[in-house]
């Protein structure tokens, strides 16, 4: 077997140098009754690279993909163009195949990048402060529903109805087994800007109310000002939390830094990451120093070396699991290393003068694509106001039409009906997000589909 | 003439000089990296794109004025960066990484190319399912070989990691006790667990109690009945140990848990020992992860991404988290989210834990991984761990203290502790910093807690004889190097890395996290 560099000599060697009879005998205290006597039934047996290839390559071509289909899904997962340099780097062995840089002496590599990656989101979200990544969106928007409750000693989080359901269903799942309390708003799509509820938000708000989760643009793509709402929970005590799922869109709108939020959490997909049906992704987690402490996951801080030379290690680890055990701020154990790198290279390539004008690029063109939509009878666009993505209502449910122009071959935006089973009203819209990789075919596709749909 | 080369110059002085000091601070092949805060400029960029004007009648008054102050440098400054940055790391391609717990083995370049494919790596998890066909065979495959391999009815692969798979394995049992109307309050864990145990338990609102382990290195079977009670939910183990253990009385242990109406949740960190060789289902066990990044070596990547795929037993796979695939009567694939657990037969999931369905990106690998061992392979991959770390165990034994070398074979992993520097001043820590100058990443150390100075070796199936020979060699010498009261070469190190021994305490005491604005580019 090509990955296995012991001969039948070498084992023999080894098995007689302990005075082992046989493999086995370093199996005795296995329970007899348990042991397997030979590879598991009905299994196959190992193949060639050759052969598991082109097994896989059957799979993979049994999927439509977004680069090979006009493509216009969005919802929390973003095409963009990643240039070629982002995948060779993270594929350098001395960072793919490396560990948790607990070495620092000998991991100083990681350990820079991850100071220069908190470097940068914490100036894309205008905060002072960031972690070394989470898992996803999802699981950082949770994280700092936690770490609300340990800054404000209070456990009721009100959740606006423009979060992504999925983050909703999340922070429903864990919170269920703590004690905190979930305030959660139904989506308010067909009233005013779509997913906007910053009024009844303000007015939830009391002085039991740990955190506000607002997301930004939020997942109907309607961009707000939450420095009204920020002011508000400070008011009371409460911390506003930011979600951003689009990252991009912060080249182009206010930081929620800048609008007051307290806490900055998003998925960082968008910037170095494919995206792979949904994983791996990049959580991002930023806050203000005076919350430091109180902040979950991995921390890369600067000190010096014996010589005095500027380095790098993990730092505050004393709040992490593996320290704390039962006492830790967080279950989380890890964090999305090789991610962190696709979006430090990715962001290091692009700058701010790029990402502002890949930014500009999103929503010049999305602001095209909605204004070709609306113009179509039995398409209304529902956002005044939006980045790269927004909400459309056709005339009848808008699953069975996406499905049959994915059978069409474009695929031309994501069901509100799938994303909110239980919500008949909104089952007619669906969201349409444009970036940079669209061409003018693509978007020629799109409207012809539309048409075809609404007519 | 052997000092000359052909051109006739001189190749090698007379002298040996000593070593000046560089007008560039670099030594060579190592190789200074400012961040790129200090190289980089904001206005600079390595991608082409086009100048457009942001049209702002559409942002709702919230264009950005603010600078973001990010640099940006051009695509060869972007190269050299990062390519230089990389050289300061070690790193499993460059040689033996011993990290007990953390199988450290071959990361197999098939399992990047694939994960690349357009197929899984360009489609998006909202796309009609009719379209992503071949996605949810693939994750159906795996998840057909995760409960082969583990002998349990159902897998759980949405989970990100393995922490995150103890969580949902716990979530999954609060959720079996609160549908029978009996919460109960506490989980039982064994002194050797891996901290994320207790942590994962206190997270889900129970009380840890600690079981003792016997002189053995074992679970304490009658200190283990002793405690369990109608108030025990379950108990969380590691099998084989962090001891690198089997546990003997697993069945036993498992029975008596059952009998006491709690569930069994295994720690599968270790997977890689028992791979093939004998199914947790078997045993008793009710959930265990899989950390695809050990066992199905999907790379660390420095830190994650991981995945932590959870297996259930029939009692409590009902409760398994949303959402998951399944092939269907008419041989097509079907996603089953909140839409269909609630009008269907999956009422009593516990819900969801991530947005979308989990790391495409590692399921890919893992099964390019165990399609390219097969089950024969596999059983192989097992014996071959145990087998190397039993050669480093009874190579070392008569030189390091193996505190449980008496109690049987270990499994993945050799444990050694301190008690043979007693004396010298020394400490794990600077024996770990001097098998750096050496060339190695250090073994896992102080874990587990249970012996004083723990140094936990696992140097996974991926080694060769001559690599563990030549580590044991060091280690020896190390040792020799200990008892001659070598002092300094210990203290001091690492003298070779790019760096020397690194001021945690100060990073922690005020910490500086981010570059900050007014620091000058």
């Amino acid at each position: 077997m090509r990955y296995l560099p012991l001969t039948d000599t070498d084992r023999r060697t080894m098995l007689e140098s302990m005075g082992a009879a046989d493999i086995d005998d370093l199996f005795r205290d296995v329970p007899a009754a348990a042991r397997l006597d030979g590879p598991i039934g009905d299994l196959p047996a190992h193949a060639s690279e050759m052969a598991v290839e082109r097994d896989l390559a059957r799979m993979a071509r049994r999927n439509k993909t977004a680069s090979d289909t006009p493509f216009f899904l969005g919802c929390g997962a973003y095409k963009h163009h990643v240039p070629a340099t982002v995948d060779y780097i993270i594929q350098r062995g001395e960072f793919l195949t490396s560990y948790t840089p607990y070495q620092p002496e000998i991991a100083q590599g990681t350990l820079q990048y991850l100071f220069e990656f908190q470097s940068q989101v914490a100036r894309l979200t205008g905060m002072e402060v960031a972690n070394a990544s989470m898992y996803d969106g999802s699981t950082s928007c949770v994280e700092a529903i936690f770490m609300a409750r340990r800054v404000t000693r209070r456990k009721k989080a009100v959740l606006s109805g423009g979060l992504h359901p999925h983050y909703v269903s999340v922070a429903k799942t864990l919170t269920h087994f703590t004690d905190d309390e979930l305030d959660v708003m139904a989506p308010k799509v067909l009233s005013g800007a779509p997913g906007d509820d910053l009024d009844d938000l303000l007015a939830r708000v009391d002085d039991e109310t740990s955190c506000v989760v607002v997301q930004n643009p939020n997942l109907f793509g309607h961009i707000a000002d939450l420095s009204a709402l920020a002011e508000r929970c400070h008011e009371k005590g409460a911390l506003l939390i930011a979600v951003v799922t689009e990252v991009v869109s912060l080249g182009a709108i206010k930081s929620p830094g800048e609008m007051g939020a307290d806490i900055v959490v998003g998925e960082g997909q968008s910037i170095g990451g494919g995206l792979n049906f949904g994983g791996p992704y990049l959580g991002l987690f930023a806050c203000n120093q005076k919350h430091v402490r109180q902040m979950p996951g991995r921390l890369c801080g600067e000190t010096v070396d014996a010589e005095g030379r500027r380095g790098y290690v993990l730092t505050l680890s004393t709040r992490e699991q593996h320290i704390r055990r039962e006492k830790a701020t967080s279950n989380i154990c890890t964090n999305s290393g090789l991610m962190a790198l696709a979006f430090t290279v990715h962001m290091t390539l692009l700058g701010e003068e790029g990402l502002r004008r890949l930014a500009a690029v999103n929503h010049n063109r999305a602001v095209e694509v909605a204004d070709r939509l609306a113009a179509i009878d039995g398409v209304t666009v529902l956002n005044d106001a939006f980045f790269n993505e927004f909400t459309v209502q056709l005339e009848g449910e808008s699953r069975s039409h996406l499905r049959q122009m994915a059978e069409a071959g474009v695929l031309g935006g994501v069901s509100l009906g799938r994303l909110y089973p239980d919500d008949g009203a909104i089952e007619r819209c669906a969201v349409v997000a444009v970036t940079e990789t669209q061409t003018d075919e693509d978007i020629g596709a799109l409207i012809e589909a539309y048409e075809g749909v609404a007519a | 003439m052997s000092g000359m080369n052909r051109q006739g110059r001189e190749t090698r002085g007379d002298a040996l000089a000593e070593a000046p000091e560089t007008i560039s601070g670099n030594r060579a092949l190592q190789l200074n990296e400012p961040l790129s805060f200090e190289i980089g400029s904001r206005t600079r960029t390595g991608v082409d794109l086009p100048e457009a004007e942001l049209e702002t009648s559409r942002l709702g008054g919230l264009a950005r004025t603010e600078p973001m102050d990010v640099p940006g440098l051009s695509e060869p400054e972007t190269m050299r960066h990062f390519t230089r940055l990389s050289r300061m790391n070690y790193a499993i391609d460059m040689g033996l990484f011993p990290l007990g717990s953390c199988t450290m083995k071959h990361n197999p370049r098939l399992n990047e190319k694939a994960a690349r494919m357009k197929g899984f790596a360009d489609i998006h998890p909202l796309q009609p399912q009719g379209t992503v066909q071949g996605a949810l065979q693939l994750i159906v495959e795996l998840a057909d070989w995760l409960k082969a391999l583990t002998g349990m009815p159902e897998v759980a692969m949405s989970p990100k990691a393995g922490a995150h798979g103890e969580l949902c394995g716990m979530l999954a049992i609060r959720a079996a006790h609160e549908a029978n109307g009996d919460p109960r309050k506490t989980v039982l864990v064994p002194e050797s667990a891996h901290g994320t145990n207790p942590a994962t338990a206190a997270f889900c609102g129970y009380d840890v109690d600690s079981i003792p382990a016997t002189a053995e290195g074992r679970v304490d079977l009658e200190a283990l009945k002793g405690k369990l009670g109608p108030h025990v939910a379950g108990i969380m183990i590691t099998n084989p140990n962090t001891c690198g253990l089997f546990e003997r009385d697993m069945i036993e242990i498992c029975k008596a848990v059952h009998e006491a109406g709690g569930y069994v949740y295994c720690d599968g960190a270790n997977f890689n020992a028992i791979v093939g060789k004998v199914r947790p289902g078997d045993l008793g066990i009710d959930a265990m992860h899989i950390n695809l990044h050990k066992t199905f070596s999907t790379p660390h990547g420095g830190g994650g991404p991981g995945s932590g795929p959870v297996v259930f037993s029939s009692r409590l796979a009902p409760y398994a988290p949303l959402p998951f695939v399944r092939k269907a009567s008419d041989g097509q694939y079907e996603l089953i989210e909140e839409e269909q657990a609630a009008s269907g037969s999956h009422g009593e999931s516990f819900g969801r834990m991530v947005a979308f369905h989990g790391q495409m990106g590692m399921f890919v690998r893992a099964l390019a991984y165990i399609k390219s061992h097969g089950a024969d392979g596999l059983k192989q991959v097992a014996e071959d761990a145990v087998l190397n770390a039993n050669y480093i165990l009874r190579q070392l034994e008569g030189v390091l203290t193996a505190p449980f070398a008496g109690s049987g074979p270990c499994m993945h992993e050799a444990l050694f502790s301190d008690a043979w520097m007693k004396g010298s001043g020394l400490s794990t820590l600077d024996v770990a910093k001097a098998m750096i100058d050496e060339g190695y990443h250090p073994m896992t150390m102080y874990f587990p807690l249970v012996v004083d100075g723990a140094m936990l070796v696992e140097p996974t199936e991926t080694e060769s004889k001559a690599d563990l020979d030549q580590f044991i060699h060091v280690l020896r010498g190390l040792a020799a190097a200990v008892k001659d009261g070598e002092t300094e070469r210990f203290k001091g190190a690492p003298f070779y890395a790019p760096l020397r021994r690194l001021d945690e305490t100060q990073a922690a005491r005020k910490p500086r996290l981010t570059r900050m604005h007014d620091e000058a580019a």
